[in-house]
């Protein structure tokens, strides 16, 4: 149980009256990509955001029960919410530079953080995380450009490497490659399988295909509750239950 | 023929005994025509109301050269001497002191009530906005009368001679409350309901992508608005100060009641001043009987409408193109 | 314990005092209405009369004799239905062609900035602009002249009110209804007018209010008159105006009975306000959501 990095308890959220997680139990391994997946409206990425606090962004929710990281629970009365967002980041499905410089965008989490103490620091930084994403080459010429220059697949390796910089423990992404061109896919797609290395990544997909790509484990989930969950491999080919076969087959 | 009989025994027969197709394109046509004319309306009126006061303003706009009379001291339409330059710069200073009051606390319950507020606190809020655009000039100039000028006078002033003595444009220049400071206030409160409603809305064309994004570094929620939201949305704001401005402008009645209406050359927010619409106002009653009175107020009002026209049109125009891209 | 609140760094300090300054900001904001409620209402109640809203002054009514405000009252009635049907006549068409045949034309830009601008306008403007037309046209101050100028202040914030509920109308229903063979017109007439009811009749009334409560335009124009007006062309007394010379007056009875009309008035520009929301929530039953 030391190999679990966020383990999920008892819980529920309701948006409003609607109950959209019912009595989630489930661990996250670290330093694997965890993809969990299931048709429209199962719930994934609300279960997502439980993660790093964004659930609580909407209007009229509720949440109970607990989700631990490294044995605390997030939702603890006495917990920073900004420090649950510094240890995991979020790539969301539409690229979002802020709007300002290359440069600024990577150094904004560090600012705000505080991080580093001097612009030479920063500096290093910034190309570091750009190098990371495999975004320095393409803009180590034009660094003070404004980020909505780039191309979109540009945009997300920026989001990527903005993401990283304030030096995150965990990385989810919301679909992260749903909104780019295939190639633009492929390169987020690589970046995320190197990047495991050193950080446990939990990716909401709803193609099957990048599924298997990329996941190590999966969580399958159907109508707000997990249907399976388990090693890759064992999920894909010999899944226990009749929805996941169902889903794995493409029945809907 | 078709081998399928659809015999449906509720068809309507043939073409020749539904004529309304044609006619019912005529009417279209001419009801666009008719419709586009009185389109025209609202841009023919801007016009004909600024040539009838240009038009009536011209004979004193002959006889004395523009800086006479935007320059000149003293208004003594009995001799001939019509200097607007105390009304000018009385409207100037009551504004800019509604203004000043105004916006801050403007900017912050829009920030409140667009980032922080649960919608039970906006559902509250919108209501009490409302009433505050309803409430009628004449009202607000009521309640300037009996809960402002004795604050001015009782609260304010004391505190002023007690602690700003030195400084001149808080010097305590008269035993009334009335006076610029007065007027203030009330404009101050009128503008904002506007200022504020146009500054939510501005806030509101910010997708929320964008706040999300900073947050989901770990920014707290004032650093996101800061760094990301307002600077965004910069001359939106810009262009509700504006507005605001050129509402307080034009007011009339509130700050007439409250104002003093002594038209000196104003040092002090404590001064009583005689703002241009109130000159007016006031005035009416023996603009025939004077020469060129009438050419003077009317001319005024010009100077008022090209002024707002200016502001409005400007402030307009940039939050137009922001309302647009949301 | 690496989540545990930090609460002494600077940035949370900041958010702290920001949010603590803002509501402070909201509450002195609800709390001037406040004030200006409690101050209308208590130094108007003690001087409101039955006579006040019944009778016309008698003489010597501006010394503290008897009599009422009744004319300003029938007055203000007069001209702001005046001004607002006549309002009417050219706000709706303009508002439905703008949704119905320009949408996002750049005519329709055009007009859309006319009618902000004409907002913006003030009423002693446009007061003004009704003095001067009434001497070419050597008119005297009458409920006339004032019902157009009222006219005037009221089209650009009633189109403008109308164009903003329009405008959010759901594009979907106007396709479905011009996908059936309807034309431009038949969409405006039928659907949109169906539809935005509720929201035509708020922006109406929106109107309305400000027509009852408006001084600066009638003053140059509707005159003033102790008497109900019989004709057109007589002038008339109006509620903000009675306030006005009311409160001028060096009787302090007369000033008190300034301050119930002030009352008077701000009870019923506060009814035509919330009874039009009433009424729009009741009409939006045939409304689509």
């Amino acid at each position: 149980m030391n190999n679990t990095h966020i383990q999920v308890k008892n819980l529920n959220a309701y948006y409003g009256k609607q109950h959209a997680l019912k009595d989630i139990n489930i661990e996250i391994p670290k330093n694997q990509i965890t993809v969990i997946m299931g048709p429209s409206g199962c719930g994934k990425t609300t279960l997502l955001k439980t993660f790093n606090r964004f659930f609580e962004l909407n209007e009229n929710v509720n949440l109970t029960g607990e989700v631990l990281v490294d044995g605390e629970n997030i939702y603890d009365p006495n917990v920073d919410v900004t420090e649950v967002r510094k240890v995991v980041g979020l790539l969301a499905q539409r690229p979002t530079p802020l709007p300002m410089s290359i440069y600024d965008n990577i150094a904004y989490g560090m600012r705000i953080h505080q991080m580093k103490k001097d612009r030479i620091e920063y500096k290093k930084s910034v190309r570091h995380y750009l190098e990371i994403a495999g975004l320095w080459e393409e803009v180590q010429k034009r660094m003070h450009d404004p980020a909505t220059s780039l191309s979109i697949g540009q945009q997300q390796r920026l989001c990527l490497a903005r993401g990283l910089a304030v030096e995150p423990e965990i990385i989810l992404g919301d679909e992260p490659t749903s909104a780019l061109d295939p190639i633009s896919s492929q390169n987020i797609e690589s970046r995320l399988i190197e990047l495991k290395k050193d950080y446990t990544i939990v990716i909401v997909t709803h193609t099957l295909r990048q599924a298997k790509r990329l996941a190590d484990h999966v969580i399958y989930m159907y109508l707000g509750e997990v249907a399976e969950a388990g090693p890759a491999h064992e999920v894909f080919t010999n899944p226990k239950h009749e929805r996941t076969k169902q889903y794995l087959e493409g029945l809907f | 023929m078709s081998e399928f009989n659809l015999n449906n025994p509720l068809k309507t027969e043939g073409r020749l005994s539904r004529p309304s197709t044609p006619s019912r394109a005529r009417t279209d046509r001419a009801a666009q025509r008719t419709f586009f004319i009185i389109t025209l309306v609202p841009v023919a009126l801007i016009i004909i109301v600024a040539a009838a006061l240009v038009v009536r303003a011209y004979p004193i706009l002959n006889s004395y050269s523009l800086s006479d009379l935007l320059l000149g001291e003293t208004w003594r339409p009995n001799n001939g001497e019509f200097g607007f330059r105390p009304f000018i710069l009385g409207t100037l200073w009551v504004t800019t002191v509604g203004v000043l009051l105004s916006v801050p606390p403007c900017l912050l319950v829009s920030i409140y009530l667009a980032e922080y507020a649960h919608n039970r606190t906006r559902t509250f809020a919108k209501p009490i906005l409302d009433v505050l655009a309803a409430i009628p000039p004449v009202v607000y100039g009521v309640w300037g009368l009996l809960s402002i000028v004795p604050f001015v006078d009782d609260v304010l002033a004391p505190l002023s001679e007690r602690w700003l003595d030195s400084v001149s444009i808080f010097a305590v220049t008269q035993p009334t409350g009335f006076g610029i400071l007065a007027g203030g206030i009330v404009l101050a409160v009128m503008i904002a309901p506007l200022i504020i409603s146009v500054i939510f809305e501005v806030l509101s064309t910010v997708p929320n992508d964008l706040r999300h994004a900073s947050l989901a570094v770990g920014a707290t929620k004032w650093q996101t608005i800061r760094t990301v939201v307002l600077p965004q949305v910069l001359p939106g704001i810009v262009a509700a100060i504006v507005l605001g401005a050129s509402r307080a402008l034009g007011e009339t009645i509130a700050v007439l009641m409250v104002v003093g209406n002594v038209p000196n050359i104003p040092t002090s927010v404590f001064d009583s001043a005689y703002p241009l619409p109130a000159l007016i106002a006031n005035n009416y009653g023996e603009m025939m009987s004077i020469p060129l009175y009438d050419a003077a107020l009317l001319g005024a009002a010009l100077v008022l409408l090209v002024v707002i026209l200016i502001f409005n049109i400007l402030s307009t125009l940039v939050l137009q193109r922001f309302l647009r891209r949301s | 314990m690496k989540f545990q609140k930090k609460h002494f760094e600077r940035r949370h300090i900041v958010e702290l005092i920001i949010k603590t300054i803002m509501r402070l900001a909201l509450f002195i904001v609800a709390g001037a209405l406040g004030l200006i409620l409690w101050t209308i209402i208590s130094r108007g109640l003690p001087s409101l009369s039955w006579e006040m809203v019944s009778q016309v002054p008698k003489g010597g009514y501006y010394m503290g004799k008897d009599g009422g405000i009744l004319n300003a009252i029938i007055g203000s009635a007069y001209l702001a239905s005046g001004g607002t049907i006549l309002a009417m006549l050219l706000s709706v068409p303009i508002a439905l062609y703008l949704k119905a045949y320009l949408g996002k034309s750049r005519w329709g830009e055009y007009v859309r900035l006319s009618l902000d601008v004409l907002w913006g306008i003030p009423s002693i403007v446009y007061g003004a602009f009704g003095f001067a037309l009434m001497i070419l046209l050597g008119m005297r101050a009458s409920l006339l002249a004032g019902i157009i100028v009222l006219a005037l202040v009221e089209l650009p914030i009633m189109t403008r009110a109308m164009d903003e509920v329009i405008r959010r109308m759901p594009a979907d229903l106007e396709h479905a209804a011009l996908a059936l063979g309807s034309t431009k017109f038949e969409v405006a007439l039928n659907i949109i007018t169906r539809q935005m009811l509720p929201g035509i009749i708020t922006a109406i009334l929106l109107a309305f209010g400000r027509g009852i409560g408006d001084a600066a335009s009638v003053l140059f124009t509707a005159g003033y008159t102790d008497r109900i007006p019989t004709s057109l062309m007589n002038p008339t007394a109006s509620l903000p105006l009675a306030v006005f010379f009311q409160l001028g007056s060096p009787y302090p009875e007369v000033r008190e009975r300034g301050y119930a009309a002030a009352l008077i008035l701000t009870i019923a520009v506060l009814f035509v306000s919330f009874g039009s929301r009433w009424l729009a929530s009741r009409l939006n039953r045939y409304t689509i959501k």
